[in-house]
């Protein structure tokens, strides 16, 4: 029997062409020695060096203006003072230094939001190991200062073309890029989605969010959170904050997906506006894994959407669908408007300029618990956000969606002359 | 009874996705490789994330997507295919899996769908032999074989587990990557086929053949067959760009077919007398 978790429930497994299962064997094998049972001190190696390169452990720092607003504490898990300017560093860190310990001599990766590209990029440069990174020619109109950052930290980009030109067709992207070259390459995935060891091994290296945040909430407010939020794209952010709260039944677990524009799904097009898998998304086989997905009824998977890059994905991570089914974390989804209204919001209150992807968590507190808020989820005393990251990124998709719209906290947007 | 069957003498396998570019001229594409040889024909029933295919396959899903193929639409070219060679349906698991009523237990209603319809098998290559148990059994209970691929990084146990999965024919995966013709045929070939030796299953050898030259080079090198997908849907593909008649198209393929399973006759003529005989 394996050690590691290869299943949730039904989800999970390994659903890759021949020439890759190999590789995940070889990976399983990697992943139980050197993560679970620490050989050859990796874990220690992995802990200096996400101190020290990375910057852990991030702050968990009270939100004045918010727990006011909200009339709870809510406290902020600063992912995005992590080094790279979001969590993704921690599981890319830990991907490429098992890599490394792998005898592998080349990375790869796919890139949504360009958050996970970069924290690649910089973590492959950090370890001296070539890296090239694909990602959907929409995300990378999207997310321009990304594409120079991973370049920057001399990784080569690749555009994929093939449909949207999204998340989706970058790891389907990715995958074949492994399977041509998986005799001396690592596909560092960049969330808890993919075949198996993937969605454990990732869920392990973000795990240290929740440890920290569980650690500081006793240290600084004596006591347990009563909620942690945080938004889902694939849900690494998400399973690293939760993980060590799973088992803390009194602990509510709030994954706040895209809503994107509308919940309603346009059959003919097959595009859906939002990328709610969790919500709406039925059981269907995805890059390798059964999980909760958005497709049509012939089993063709739909196109998603969302403002933000890094949700705008048509799967979600097995072990969080399994969650969700067993009721121990409670899916949500934010719209586009509100997302950009908390985005601002946050900036304004609290002086932390949020990625696109965390502002949804916000939007959440918003949609709930703010001044117009639909009252459905009684907040807890305290609630721990999970900051995911910073919306350096995100400032020309910001400043095109505002102009778009008449959001009533939004500056101008208007460039001086 | 079974694909094992066609095998006798050195077979062509061609593969064309169905409804590429469009349901009508699809069906007079497949027709076209049954005149021009072909032994057992696999049939494409697209899916949004083909991630095993390269960028000729790729753009043949798109075209047949956009052309309205769903799964029971696939069911019925079947039904309208005028062909005597055995058709192999090839798609991957999603499909498979959410096919029939939402109650209904899963891969079931495909795999009987599939029968009534005359199909004899399956190649699926995101479902690796660890998952492939419901489908195994389905098959079985439906007289239909399971094929599975066989990469050049597949050894040792995991060979085995998969050769006790295999069913019809072993498919085996030329060289690593995806889908695509190549002007080479790889070391990995010979290296696979002596690995596969000792089982007792038909070997059909794909990924990369795309002439009559190449095709002799595996059948000489001891394979039992040849597949030959994406150097078929490049001639598709050109008659779609340059508005080709159907006929026109039609014939191309029938020629190159000719080509590819004369290979496969011509190859098995090459091959060394084994010892003693
Ligand atoms: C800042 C940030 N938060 C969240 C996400 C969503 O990914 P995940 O759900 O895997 O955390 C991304 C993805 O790019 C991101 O960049």
């Amino acid at each position: 029997m394996s050690k590691s978790d290869t299943k949730f429930g039904d989800y999970g497994g390994q659903y890759v062409p021949e020439a890759l299962m190999p590789a995940i064997e070889e990976l399983t094998d990697a992943y139980e020695r050197y993560v679970l049972d620490n050989e050859d001190g990796f874990m220690d190696e992995f802990r200096e060096r996400i101190r020290d390169f990375g910057g852990r452990p991030t702050p968990l720092q009270r939100a004045d203006q918010l727990s006011e607003r909200y009339d709870t504490e809510v406290y902020l898990k600063r992912e995005d003072l992590l080094h790279g300017g979001a969590h993704k560093l921690n599981n890319a860190l830990g991907q490429v230094l098992l890599a490394k310990y792998m005898g592998k001599e080349r990375i790869i990766a796919e890139t949504g939001a360009g958050q996970h590209g970069t924290a690649t990029a910089m973590a492959a440069a950090h370890l001296d190991m070539p890296c090239e990174i694909y990602m959907g020619r929409r995300d990378i109109n999207r997310q321009r200062p990304n594409v120079f950052r991973m370049r920057i930290n001399g990784a080569e980009v690749n555009p994929v073309d093939i449909g949207r030109g999204t998340l989706k067709e970058a790891i389907s992207e990715t995958m074949r890029d492994w399977a041509t070259t998986v005799e001396t390459t690592h596909y560092v995935i960049g969330s808890v989605v993919g075949p198996a060891p993937f969605p454990a091994m990732v869920r392990d290296f973000q795990s240290v969010i929740s440890e920290e945040a569980r650690r500081q909430s006793e240290e600084q407010f004596g006591d347990l959170p009563g909620a942690v939020v945080a938004c889902a794209g694939g849900g690494s952010n998400t399973m690293g904050a939760f993980a060590e709260f799973i088992d803390d039944e009194d602990v509510d677990l709030y994954a706040v997906e895209a809503g994107g524009s509308s919940l309603t799904v346009d059959e003919e097009e097959g595009v859906a506006p939002h990328s709610a898998s969790l919500s709406t998304g039925e059981e269907g086989v995805l890059h390798g894994a059964r999980t909760k997905l958005l497709q049509d009824t012939h089993g063709q998977i739909m196109e998603s959407h969302s403002v933000s890059s890094g949700l705008d994905y048509s799967g979600v991570g097995p072990e969080l669908a399994y969650l969700v089914d067993e009721g121990r974390v409670i899916p949500k989804n934010v719209g586009d408007e509100s997302a950009l209204e908390a985005f601002h919001r946050l900036s304004q209150d609290e002086g932390i300029i949020p990625a696109l992807e965390t502002a949804h968590a916000f939007g959440f507190l918003e949609d709930v618990a703010g001044p117009d808020g639909d009252g459905s989820v009684d907040l807890p005393e305290t609630v721990v956000v999970n900051v995911s990251g910073r919306g350096d990124k995100d400032l020309e998709a910001v400043i095109e969606e505002t102009d778009k719209r008449e959001l009533e906290n939004a500056p101008t947007m208007e460039v001086f002359e | 009874m079974g694909l094992e069957d066609s095998f006798d003498e050195p077979a062509f396998v061609p593969y064309l996705a169905a409804g590429d570019p469009d349901f009508d001229s699809s069906i007079e594409y497949v027709e076209a490789l049954e005149r021009g040889g072909a032994d057992i024909i696999e049939l494409g029933l697209p899916f949004s994330e083909p991630i095993a295919e390269g960028p000729t396959i790729q753009q043949a899903v798109v075209r047949s997507l956009e052309g309205g193929m769903t799964p029971e639409r696939f069911f019925e070219f079947v039904e309208e295919l005028d062909v005597d060679v055995p058709l192999v349906c090839m798609t991957y698991y999603n499909l498979i899996y959410q096919y029939g009523p939402e109650d209904a237990e899963p891969v079931l209603p495909f795999v009987k769908r599939a029968a009534e319809v005359g199909l004899e098998g399956f190649v699926v290559p995101d479902l690796p032999a660890e998952e492939a148990d419901l489908l195994r059994e389905a098959c079985d209970d439906h007289g239909l074989d399971l094929v599975f691929i066989v990469a050049p990084t597949t050894k040792g146990e995991r060979l085995d587990r998969i050769m006790e999965q295999v069913s019809g024919y072993v498919y085996v995966q030329a060289r690593l990557g995806v889908t695509g013709a190549r002007a080479d045929v790889s070391d990995q070939t010979e290296e696979s086929l002596a690995r596969l030796e000792q089982y007792d299953v038909p070997k059909a050898v794909g990924f990369g053949i795309s002439s009559g030259e190449q095709a002799a080079d595996v059948v000489a090198a001891g394979a039992d067959g040849v597949i030959v997908g994406s150097a078929l849907v490049d001639i598709v593909a050109e008659g779609h760009e340059e508005d080709e008649p159907t006929e026109e198209t039609a014939a191309k393929l029938e020629s190159l077919a000719r080509e590819l399973k004369e290979g496969a006759l011509a190859g098995a003529q090459r091959r060394p007398r084994p010892e003693g005989t």
